[in-house]
């Protein structure tokens, strides 16, 4: 087999490709049913109607009304229109969130308390886990809102969000979760999940890139995003994006009715190749939660290895993965949620995240094994560190090995 | 294993930066010179090397150590290993073919930017990957001379 043609993408974490059924639905609206919905003629009528059904659609699967969704630029712009709508609205406040939150909701924190805001950041255990208690003990007189993410997108770890959502009904606080990654495999019931705001992206499950909904319960008051002609309840105006809103429709219509299907054969892989890679490379071991996780998300470390170079190897053999290592402009950097699980920084280096999807096969992933048991084997021989099991066990933490101030220059 | 070397690397990391590496700096990566091929071969040129230094720390990412043999002041032979990047795998990689033959008065002087400059460039973010190799490789030569001196 020519191992150069080879491509064998494990980044549906990042981005998926477009299911060619959702191509199909999204095709006439480019060029044949173009017409602005806003428009008072037949084609426009047309392209309303066409939004109109997607709307349904979209409310059906997420068993709410149709006034409650909205169509969103992505999952980025849903984020923000949440926390800083119903921020504006407040004026002042308390917001709870964790440390394993996408950038979309950290930054748009972090923008918040320069405006006079105060956020608390749950913490997490070493499985990213966190504890339902914790989010009760953090609310104050104050809190305005709770936005934690349904599962994480690095370590695939899915958090508790139905009984995070019955405390904040309890104290009547507004509760957004961001369940971009968790779109395509989890329940999306709106009243079962005991959410007022929900955040998906259409590029992460076979939809197109640059759409996304947020839902929120009728009777929320936001502040707009983007000013303008009144379009999506005047929170987010600009002409309607007609083909990636039927696109966005037919993609979650999909990943819902094949989801039980699907994650049980993604389930089956993800777990085979764990156990397969934690076998056949020595000092390697698996971040995130054992078991509640995400079917397609595996993320393992490889001691004395650095993320980016196995990356790039692996890209080399046509295998496309992502790592929780990256240089910054002064040193390599670990990511957030590696940090914020305690990942001691020597271990968080040789982070590897591999995200199965539909086109995901076991030939694949032994493929994968193969390449990678020797490029680690590779790695390993260059490399002067010689961490173990043991010491990152017995977790010496981040103090076992600091940045001196040589490496800092 | 011998590692075909493709075209363009377009690599981008999650914060969107362009990882676009030199032909250079892949050849170095995909085919580390001066590096042990054994254990055996290091735990025998170990025993052997007149000078070893060693910088950095894997809590920051990079690590570096160089070994070198001397003769008549000038680096005869030169081994290395490196935990890192693909910038700091290939920058200690480019090092090693450097110094081999080299005063060390002028082994010494060598700075981050000769190395950047053999490589044809660093992506921005990459160029403190590039910094250690000289450091490590002034430890090996100051363990040599120590040793002289004694």
């Amino acid at each position: 087999m020519n191992e150069k043609k080879k491509a064998i993408y494990l980044d549906h974490a990042a981005t998926t490709p477009v299911d060619a059924r959702v191509l199909k639905a999204m095709q006439p609206y480019f060029s044949e049913k173009f017409a602005n919905p806003g428009s008072l003629h037949n084609l426009g009528l047309e392209a309303k109607v066409a939004i109109k059904e997607a709307r349904e659609t979209v409310a059906e699967i997420i068993n709410a009304n149709v006034e409650e969704i909205i169509f969103t630029p992505g999952g980025t712009a849903s984020i923000n229109l949440a926390i800083k709508g119903i921020a504006e609205q407040k004026g002042k406040g308390h917001i709870i969130t964790t440390k394993i939150e996408h950038p979309a909701v950290l930054d748009t924190c972090k923008y918040l308390e320069q405006k006079g805001f105060s956020v608390t950041y749950l913490d997490v255990d070493n499985d990213g886990m966190i504890k339902v208690k914790d989010v009760q003990k953090a609310i104050r007189k104050d809190t305005i809102l709770i936005t934690i993410m349904y599962a994480n997108n690095e370590i695939g770890t899915i958090l508790p969000i139905t009984e995070i959502g019955k405390i904040a009904q309890k104290h009547k606080i507004l509760f957004h979760t961001d369940a971009c990654q968790a779109a395509g495999a989890l329940d999306l019931n709106v009243e079962k999940l005991n959410v007022d705001l929900i955040t998906l992206n259409g590029s992460k499950i076979y939809g197109p890139k640059g759409i996304g909904i947020l839902y929120l319960k009728k009777r929320i008051k936001l502040t707009p995003l983007i000013h303008g002609g009144g379009q999506e309840q005047g929170l987010l105006n600009g002409t309607e994006n007609v083909p990636a809103i039927i696109g966005f429709a037919k993609a979650l219509e999909l990943a819902q009715a094949e989801k039980d299907k699907e994650n049980k054969r993604l389930i089956g892989l993800r777990d085979y190749f764990i156990k397969k890679v934690l076998t056949e490379i020595k000092d390697s071991f698996l971040n995130g939660h054992p078991t509640k996780r995400l079917p397609n998300n595996v993320n393992i470390s490889f001691l004395n290895v650095e993320g980016e170079s196995v990356l790039l190897h692996l890209n080399e053999k046509g295998v496309y993965v992502s790592t929780g290592s990256a240089c910054s402009s002064h040193k390599l950097e670990i990511s957030h949620v590696l940090d914020a699980i305690g990942l001691v920084h020597d271990a968080a280096h040789g982070s590897i995240r591999f995200s199965l999807g539909k086109p995901t096969s076991k030939t694949d992933l032994d493929y994968v094994i193969k390449q990678l048991i020797e490029i680690i084997a590779i790695l390993r021989r260059i490399s002067p560190v010689k961490i173990t099991m043991k010491e990152i066990r017995n977790k010496v933490s981040k103090t076992f090995s600091q940045c001196s101030e040589e490496t800092q220059k | 294993m011998k590692i075909e070397i493709k075209e363009k690397a377009d690599i981008k990391n999650n914060t969107g930066q362009s990882w676009l590496y030199t032909d250079k700096v892949k050849e170095h990566f995909f085919n580390p010179q001066n590096i042990f091929k054994s254990d055996a071969e290091e735990k025998v040129f170990e025993k052997e090397a007149d000078g070893i230094g060693e910088v950095g720390s894997p809590a920051c990412g990079d690590v570096m150590r160089m070994y070198i043999k001397v003769k008549d002041g000038k680096i005869t032979e030169c081994r290395w290993k490196t935990f890192g990047c693909a910038s700091a795998i290939a920058s200690t990689s480019m090092l090693s073919e450097m110094v081999i033959g080299m005063d060390l008065e002028k082994a010494k002087k060598i700075t981050p930017k000769d190395i950047l400059n053999q490589l044809g460039g660093l992506p921005p973010q990459k160029i403190h990957c590039s910094v250690l190799g000289d450091q490590a490789l002034r430890k090996a030569i100051e363990d040599y001379e120590g040793k002289e001196k004694k």
